[in-house]
């Protein structure tokens, strides 16, 4: 009985997965963190240019976004390849930009709609055209607080500097 | 009658890994991982009777930068390259032609700016200019107040700007930070302009 015993405790325990769910939850816990929800439904390529000059958008709520840009590929057949300005989830026309914002600023508090921002997510190759009429049409509903969405220039040279 | 003592089970814990890597997952699709940064302006509201300020500016207050539908850079008449664009724009504001920036130390040129008060720098764009293009001008001329007023703040106490701005943000008001901050401002005011889009082709 004693030398049947013996044999099975030779056998390799099983190895222990307890610390898994611990790694994973890291993990979750780092996306939770590090991202943001992800608003809208792109239906425009958005590369944005980069710039050194970049500041934060520090009040997400008082946000409303613009984007513009070529339709992707799924949506070319209906809307064309030339660059389109969507708005929400919708690709819309220019001269539709201006209720947009009139609508995103009316659900703001009050005291705080001088403070709205629009953020103008554009990309490098859309024309100056285009985006001058936006900003015409920002101008006629009084939204004059705008931003140009950039991407950070990662300059070697500067790092270089200030690692010295 | 003491019964044995009965052992608690354990939990299996097997399916949490599981429900974790279901909640990763879910996270991965549904965020982005892009902040929203960019280059803050603010454009000029619409006035229906426009005051004649044009006349008032005298010519060589004005730095006039125009992107054609090539991408090509003209700066006071003449052919540039972006690259020199930062320099030519803060020689401009530096200039300090009348003397009355106690700051500044420019050359004081009779042919540009009085003082960086009265500077101001007009962008224009054609309507095929590309975005990228205008964004890489804007920033260069951003940057070039960007490191005036880096310079003057280190001259006067030894920070950089944006050092200065993150204490004037967090200080009381009428307090020693929120001057600096004032102050820089003040001497160099951040006066970018852009004309009244063109439609030339």
């Amino acid at each position: 009985m004693s030398h049947i015993k013996k044999e099975k405790a030779r056998e390799t325990p099983a190895v222990s997965t307890a610390s898994l769910p611990d790694i994973v939850f890291m993990l979750l816990f780092f996306f939770m963190v590090a991202t943001t929800m992800r608003e809208v439904e792109l239906k425009v390529t958005v590369g944005k240019p980069s710039a050194t000059e970049i500041q934060k958008l520090e009040r997400k709520d008082l946000v409303c976004y613009v984007y513009v840009g070529a339709p992707k590929t799924d949506y070319q057949a209906k809307f064309g390849t030339e660059p389109r300005v969507q708005l929400d989830d919708q690709i819309a026309a220019v001269s539709e930009v201006g209720f947009f914002v009139t609508q995103v600023r009316s659900d703001i508090a009050e005291a705080e709609q001088s403070k709205m921002t629009v953020s103008i997510k554009a990309d490098g190759n859309v024309k100056m055209g285009l985006i001058s009429d936006i900003k015409q049409e920002l101008r006629q509903v009084n939204a004059l607080l705008i931003n140009y969405s950039t991407q950070p220039v990662v300059d070697a040279e500067k790092m270089f500097e200030s690692n010295m | 009658m003491a019964r044995k003592k009965r052992e608690i089970a354990e939990i299996n814990a097997g399916s949490m890994a599981d429900i974790a890597f279901l909640l990763l997952i879910f996270f991965l699709v549904t965020t982005t991982m892009d902040i929203d940064k960019g280059l803050n302006r603010l454009l000029p509201p619409i006035e229906e009777d426009k005051p004649e300020i044009q006349d008032q500016i005298k010519e060589k207050n004005i730095f006039v930068v125009v992107i054609n539908a090539n991408n090509q850079l003209l700066v006071e008449n003449e052919y540039m390259e972006i690259s020199e664009l930062r320099e030519s724009a803060m020689e401009f504001i530096d200039n300090n032609g009348d003397g009355s920036c106690m700051e500044c130390g420019g050359d004081q040129s009779p042919t540009s700016s009085d003082n960086p008060k009265k500077a101001i720098i007009s962008i224009s764009s054609d309507r095929g200019t590309s975005y990228d293009m205008y964004v890489s001008v804007t920033n260069e001329l951003m940057a070039a107040y960007h490191e005036l007023r880096d310079d003057l703040c280190m001259r006067k106490w030894g920070k950089d700007y944006d050092t200065i701005k993150e204490e004037a943000k967090d200080a009381e008001d009428d307090s020693e930070a929120k001057d600096r901050y004032k102050y820089v401002q003040e001497v160099y005011p951040l006066l970018l302009s852009e004309a009244e889009p063109k439609s030339v082709g």
